[in-house]
């Protein structure tokens, strides 16, 4: 027996559980269910309910409690002999008692709380409690519900006070705006009334909540859990690869829980993977092909439209461009990669629909495809962090968790190479490592990093020209270790199924011969001549070299440029695969509908190149269309067949391919940009809510997010003459846009950051990137500008 | 039952529909003067939330809000800390702060006569202010100082040995601002005065009052008389 | 042959300006601490131990014990608490010695705070007491000013800062780890133990937090030694204390004597029950402590006594209620009481005080059903071991040990009102003086 296991009884039964085991999790352990409220296993115990109460007659040195004891909070050691409710006649009266009290002043509402049929108060209350009760006093009584936030109501009557939220806010999220107030009798959870519960991660509470007490806005009086059919899927939000219970009812998705998957998201979700799920749920929702006639997209028939886009694409095979953006599944990646060689013969594919450079694409396909370093657990040991050009918060809440606890509990140290302290490194208590986004390199290039060093890098750092090229010298260097953490939840996926134009397959570089090989063996003979870029391929169709465009969700605004995207789609011969009629739908010549990732199967690679399946949820019968199937359709109209037409087979077809052994691409060194611009440098990232598409509908949701506000240094509101603003305009080539002025003391010098995409402000269209300068001037409140 | 409060629409929160303060720029830096005292900032927030009542007159949002930004809180765990104490008030309230004790030895000793008579006085009843602001009533629980029991507190000084008679005089001495001293404190001047010292603040009357109350003596007195010591050496009487 | 009284805390209340560092200095104050500088801290902890110093804040737990279950190789600092948040029922005490000697307190502090090597000290006090936070800041004031706090005191190489802080009204916080949150400017409420507050206390660093009477005892035991000390009390409870007597007494106060006295010869001394009535019951210390009645009158009022006799030393705070006294009503006062100060962390406290609350209720008004006297018995065994912390069995205990005593009586609330079972106005200090 190792030392660090203790080994006792419990209910006679003996069990070895590590030191420093609580009862309760030992009794899981060893299958025995002791009732619990406040108890959850990723929250620090409390011991405040009470229910758990055992008892114990021996504590392991010979000597009893002469009182039930809380199992949440009392260690297992050594000899300890524990009886359970199953086996002690004291340990069952004190539960007994206990949930008794606990119902004293509870309502008794089962019949209409959202939580009735899955609520743990209610069965224990069957299971255990009194057919009657002998409470016949006063019932303490609120108003009912309040709400702590757009998303979230609370019934103070129903709540037992566990505290669960309280301290998921707290200890979990880093959030603690949802608090205990008041004492004895009247405790209750409450917000300050200025200051709502407004977490990314808020809508955990309303899952954690063992009673009704905390309810969603969106799912109140919605459903009954035994109407729901739930289904495990893999979240489409981010690249965090989260595991979702969604629930649905008469085909349409009711709620959606966070799942349980200790290696990835244990038990907790975001509030966008939770609650943002309504997008398609709008008029724009495409479910007939559209074809434009007369310069109007008019709906028509699937042969029709295939004829149409036939006619548009056979003329232009070899000089078509394929964008697929980065929300694709692995397997409608796949087709879309085979499709671009095999029936476009072409190697213009590119899933970036965001700033990307050629320096990005050769990083990504020399060290991130096919290369997976770091995973949840190696974080939650890591002893340091290095966040470069990545807010996790925003980018990857799960992983924002996950640092967060290992933070808390194991002592990890993180540093951030940003331009200010966000919300989200404050509350990782990460040291910044201060750069704007022209100082990148420069602290890329003077970090200190060792073997035990892990560098999680985002993919705005393909705004620094020369970023990766540093990062790649600094690897080398340091021997540090690298995760790639892409916003968005196909991107891994679609670098693995070679939607770049260098990258073939498997990590296989397209010029290298021995990985030609082995894709032609599939596909036949690749194509000759060097792809496109998304840079490159919006480009040239802008000027007509690029003769059509296939396109999958995306949107122009996405992308640095989006004037010059609306040009390219008004110039090449557009077929646009979607679900919805979005702008770039809008634009197309042929439009065909494709089903919902609810609709259908598949796979996402998460940051780590885990595998997370993608279940179908909602059966859905008026658009029996994958993605996949589309293709099909079209290849086989194009005269090529794809060679697959469901996500299953497409997923076969990939793993034909042999595990690439061959050399990797190599890795193109930029040199950073000598020549800095003047002035107020703009740095940007987009936040969790801000205007995404995927986020329409979600009302609620997007209510809780934080203001769009512009960032600058005390000293840059000084020198660009603000001292007495309190909005600022910035203003580039092609326009200005004007935000709330925030001072943050940490924020780089001469440096202004905003939102890449707060709600009806598109940085885009100012005319800047990332990096580039920008010209500040005070502006007037809006909305006083308004009522005069 | 007819004295029990079972509906509870006005908890939560400290009152804000009320934002105004007085809380100014030398306050705000006295507060963060208290906090750098510690070694911890937040361990200030109750002395802290004392001196906005001094100045407020009661925990004010926007003192929470000050306070808040101050020890590195959200305002809700700071609303959540001010209203768990009792001496934390939401609302204004009076001049003066009159505490009657009515926990079980100072009710049977004449707390709850006191009550009643303070109460008929006062024409209010326990929670309540007075209209010309002069006076609040509270029910107190006990004050730790059963020997001089019954006990009522006035702006948390002790005004020992109370009787209906005495509390009527006091009340009136206090409406008429005639001098009133603790029976073993200083001169009685404000609730929001007491407050100040609360938060830390030196009034300079710590040598006003008599160093014990009869009661506290007793023993001693006592001792005296038989000649009994507890020490060796030169004490020895 | 210790005699009857023993004022040693108490000896200078009475004095000209006793709170003053001259006063205290005159009748020999600081020599206590004089005499540890010269010692090693541990060799002041180990005196304080073999002296037999036991806890007076209520669970009576040694001081010297706990002060060296303090892992001196932490590397985090050292903090030393005293609790002055006097709020139990019935007790008296620390309040009048901060008042009228705050320098025993302090010099209390400085030894004690020397002996766990501690160089932040805080005594925090309940906020309801003005005066006695003015005389033990005023001290402190008098103590920096002298070379007795702050840098190389006394010229002993030792630093230490002392911060006075007041509370804001709960009595929860004089539970350790409640006033530990509340110290740190959280919400007062007892925290879970393990880890224990000598390895991770006040900013998750070793504390020592001890009652103001029994680091006020700590300067005595050093300036007279220890078998001086042990000269007074028991086998196992040594010393002296004040013991607090209050309610239906001819002379109510704080009398300090030797541990194990009966409370037969302290009521004597206190000149009896007050005069025309006899005892009723009584609580040996403060209102958690399952009350008595005349019949355990010669109980020794030590830990050991009070536990043969099924309740505790508590606080040594004696409330004395004659024949004229309602139990119904003071039962339901003090469970309202801890109704109110029920901080509201654990169910059975929150809940089951609030469901007490109301039963009582009903049996004073005289609205009592049949069966509630039992069921009063059962709610509260449902309550009692089952909290967070001992609060909830205080209020448990005052309510079994009453029934015990006088059901007859609770029962008599099915039908009659106990105001006019006993008229109230009988029990008052003033019963002549309350108008009809």
């Amino acid at each position: 027996m190792s030392d660090d296991m203790v080994t006792l009884s419990i209910d006679g039964l003996e069990v070895s559980v590590p030191k420093g085991t609580h009862l309760i999790r030992a009794a899981e352990a060893a299958g025995i269910a002791i009732p619990r409220f406040c108890d959850h296993p990723l929250l620090d115990p409390v011991g405040a309910c009470r229910q758990c109460l055992v008892e114990i007659t021996d504590a392991g040195n010979g000597r009893g409690f002469p009182k039930p004891q809380p199992s949440c909070t009392t260690e297992a050691a050594n000899g300890m002999v524990a009886l359970t409710g199953a086996s002690s006649a004291a340990a069952r009266q004190a539960q007994a008692d206990i949930l008794e009290l606990l119902l004293i002043n509870h309502p008794l509402d089962c019949p209409v709380c959202d939580k009735g049929g899955e609520c743990p108060l209610q069965n224990q209350a069957l299971a255990d409690g009194r057919g009657e009760t002998r409470f016949t006093d006063v019932k303490r009584t609120y108003p009912t519900p309040t709400p702590v936030s757009e998303l979230i109501l609370l019934d103070r009557e129903r709540c037992v006070l566990c505290t669960r939220c309280t301290r998921f806010a707290d200890q979990i999220a880093g959030d603690p705006t949802l608090a205990l107030v008041e004492r004895g009798a009247k405790q209750q959870v409450g917000i300050y009334p200025d200051e709502p519960f407004h977490s990314y991660f808020s809508g955990n509470v309303v899952q954690i909540c063992p009673v009704g007490a905390l309810t969603s806005a969106d799912y109140r009086f919605s459903a009954r859990p035994f109407d729901l059919v739930s289904t495990a899927t893999t979240c489409e939000n981010c690249a965090s690869g989260c595991q979702l219970r969604v629930d649905a009812r008469h085909f349409e998705v009711k709620r959606r829980y966070a799942g349980e998957a200790p290696d990835i998201n244990e038990e907790w979700s975001c509030d966008r993977g939770r609650f943002g799920f309504v997008s398609a749920r709008g008029e724009d929702r495409l479910t007939r092909p559209l074809v434009r006639r007369g310069g109007e997209l008019q709906p028509v028939t699937w042969p029709e439209a295939l004829a149409a886009a036939v006619a548009g694409l056979t003329p232009a095979l070899g000089s078509t461009g394929v964008l697929t953006g980065g929300r694709l599944t692995l397997e409608t990646a796949y087709a879309y990669s085979t499709f671009a060689r095999k029936v476009l013969r072409t190697h213009n594919i590119d899933f970036r629909s965001r700033l990307a450079s050629d320096e990005e694409a050769a990083f990504l396909a020399a060290y991130v495809v096919g290369r997976p370093d770091v995973t949840y657990a190696d974080l939650d040991r890591a002893a340091r962090v290095v966040l470069v050009a990545f807010e996790p918060e925003e980018e990857s809440p799960a992983v924002f968790l996950r640092l967060r606890k290992a933070v808390r509990k194991g002592g990890l140290k993180i540093a951030t190479i940003a331009p200010y302290r966000s919300r989200g490194a404050a509350k990782l208590g990460a040291e910044l490592l201060p750069a704007g986004p022209a100082d990148v390199v420069n602290a890329l290039a003077g970090l200190t990093a060792d073997e035990n060093t892990i560098l999680l890098v985002g993919e705005r750092l393909a705004a620094t020209p020369g970023g990766y090229s540093a990062l790649a010298g600094l690897l080398g260097r340091t021997g540090a270790r690298l995760a790639w953490i892409p916003r968005r939840a196909g991107e891994i996926g679609a670098l693995v199924a070679g939607c770049l134009p260098g990258l073939l397959p498997g990590a296989r570089p397209v010029d290298d011969p021995e990985a030609r090989a082995e894709v032609a063996k599939v596909w036949g003979e690749l194509p000759a001549v060097d792809g496109l870029d998304v840079t490159a391929m919006i480009a040239a169709a802008a000027s007509g070299r690029l003769r059509a465009l296939v396109t999958s969700g995306i949107e122009a605004a996405d992308f640095a440029d989006p004037a010059l995207v609306a040009a390219a789609l008004k110039t090449a011969f557009v077929v646009s695969l979607e679900t919805r009629l979005s702008q770039v739908a809008a634009a197309a010549d042929v439009v065909l509908p494709v089903d919902l990732l609810e609709q259908q199967v598949g796979t996402f690679l998460n940051w780590e190149h885990r595998t997370g399946a993608v279940n179908q949820v909602v059966d859905h019968p008026r658009l029996p269309m994958t993605e996949v199937r589309v293709l099909a359709a079209l290849a086989a109209a194009l005269g090529t067949p794809l060679g697959f037409a469901t996500p299953e087979a497409a997923r076969a077809g990939l793993l034909t391919l042999p595990r690439y052994e061959g050399e990797r691409a190599s890795m193109l060194r930029i040199e950073p940009e000598t020549a800095l611009p003047s002035g107020v440098v703009l740095a940007s990232w987009r936040e969790l809510l801000d205007d995404s598409r995927l986020l329409d509908g979600a009302g609620h949701l997007v209510a809780t997010a934080p203001p769009a506000v512009a960032r600058i240094s005390p000293q840059t509101r000084r020198t660009e003459g603000l001292a007495t603003s309190t909005f600022v305009r910035l203003t580039g080539p092609k326009g200005s846009v004007t935000f709330p002025l925030v001072v943050t003391p940490t924020m780089v010098d001469d440096v202004i950051w905003v939102p890449a995409r707060a709600r009806d402000k598109l940085l885009a269209d100012i005319g800047v990137d990332v990096g580039g300068a920008v010209t500040l001037s005070a502006a007037p409140d809006p909305k006083k500008e308004g009522e005069e | 039952m007819s004295h029990f409060q079972s509906y509870f629409p006005d908890t939560g929160s400290v009152d804000m529909t009320d934002r105004t303060s007085a809380l100014d720029k030398s306050h705000i830096e006295r507060l963060t003067a208290m906090a750098d005292r510690y070694p911890e900032r937040r361990s200030a927030l109750l002395p802290m939330l004392h001196y906005v009542q001094a100045v407020d007159g009661r925990v004010s949002p926007v003192g929470i809000e000050i306070c808040a930004e101050i020890v590195g809180a959200t305002s809700a765990e700071v609303s959540g800390v001010a209203t768990f104490y009792t001496q934390f008030r939401r609302r204004a309230g009076g001049k003066h702060h009159i505490g009657i004790c009515t926990t079980a030895l100072c009710a049977v000793m004449g707390g709850d006569a006191l009550v009643e008579t303070v109460e008929r006085k006062l024409g209010i009843q326990a929670d309540e202010t007075t209209p010309d602001g002069l006076f609040t009533l509270e029910r107190i629980e006990c004050n730790a100082a059963c020997d001089f029991a019954p006990v009522m507190m006035v702006n948390w000084e002790f005004m020992d040995n109370m009787t209906p008679d005495k509390a009527e005089q006091l009340l009136d001495d206090l409406a008429a601002g005639r001098v009133v001293h603790s029976t073993r404190g200083p001169e009685i001047t404000s609730w929001a005065d007491t407050e100040a010292v609360l938060a830390g603040l030196d009034d300079g009357r710590a040598d006003e009052g008599p160093s014990a109350g009869g009661p506290s003596l007793e023993g001693v007195r006592l001792a005296a008389e038989h000649g009994w010591t507890g020490v060796p050496g030169k004490d020895t009487k | 042959m210790t005699d009857t009284l023993t004022p040693v805390l108490t000896r200078n209340w009475g004095t000209d300006r006793s709170w003053t560092l001259d006063a205290y200095r005159a009748q020999g104050g600081y020599a206590g601490l004089k005499q540890a500088l010269t010692m090693s801290p541990k060799a002041v902890t180990d005196l304080v131990k073999d002296a037999g110093l036991r806890g007076r804040g209520g669970a009576g737990f040694p001081t010297g014990l706990k002060w060296s279950f303090v892992p001196q190789d932490n590397p985090n600092p050292k903090y030393l608490v005293v609790n002055g948040d006097e709020s139990e029922p019935g007790t008296c005490k620390d309040i009048p010695l901060m008042m009228a000697s705050p320098h025993t307190l302090v010099e209390g502090v400085i030894i004690s705070a020397y002996a766990i090597n501690a160089h932040t000290a805080f005594i925090y006090i309940r906020g309801e007491v003005a005066h006695p936070i003015r005389r033990v800041r005023a001290a402190v004031r008098e103590a920096y000013a002298a070379g007795l706090l702050g840098a190389n005191i006394l010229g002993s190489g030792y630093d230490l800062e002392l911060i006075v802080h007041a509370g804001a009204g709960a009595y929860i916080c004089g539970e350790e780890t409640a006033l530990l949150n509340s110290l740190a400017g959280l919400r007062g409420q007892p925290r879970l133990r393990p880890p224990f507050p000598a390895v991770a206390g006040l900013y998750a660093s070793p504390t020592v937090i001890n009652n103001v009477e029994s680091i006020a005892t700590v300067p005595s035991i050093l300036a007279y030694g220890k078998d001086w000390f042990q000269s007074m009390g028991t086998e196992k409870s040594k010393g002296f204390t004040i013991y607090s007597l209050s309610g239906h007494v001819a002379r109510p106060g704080q009398y300090e004597a030797p541990l194990g006295i009966t409370m037969r010869e302290l009521l004597e001394l206190a000149g009896g029950v007050r005069a025309g009535h006899t005892l009723k019951f009584f609580t040996p210390g403060g209102s958690s402590t399952p009350i008595l009645t005349a019949a355990d009158l010669d109980v020794t009022l030590d830990y050991e006594g009070l536990a043969a006799k099924g309740t505790m030393l508590g606080t040594k705070a004696m409330q004395i209620f004659d024949e004229t006294v309602s139990v119904v009503r003071t039962t339901r006062r003090w469970v309202d009481f801890y109704k109110h100060e029920s901080c509201g962390k654990c169910t059975p406290c929150r809940e089951g005080t609030w469901w007490l609350a109301q039963i009582l209720a009903r049996l004073e008004a005289g609205e009592g059903e049949p069966g509630d006297v039992d069921k009063l018995v059962s709610v509260a065994s449902s309550i009692g071991g089952r909290s967070f912390c001992p609060l909830a069995d205080g209020a448990v205990a005052c309510v079994t040990s009453a029934v015990k005593h006088f059901r007859e009586e609770f029962e008599v609330g099915y039908t009659t009102p106990a105001w006019e079972h006993l008229p109230y106005a009988q029990s008052t200090l003033f019963a002549k003086e309350v108008r009809p």
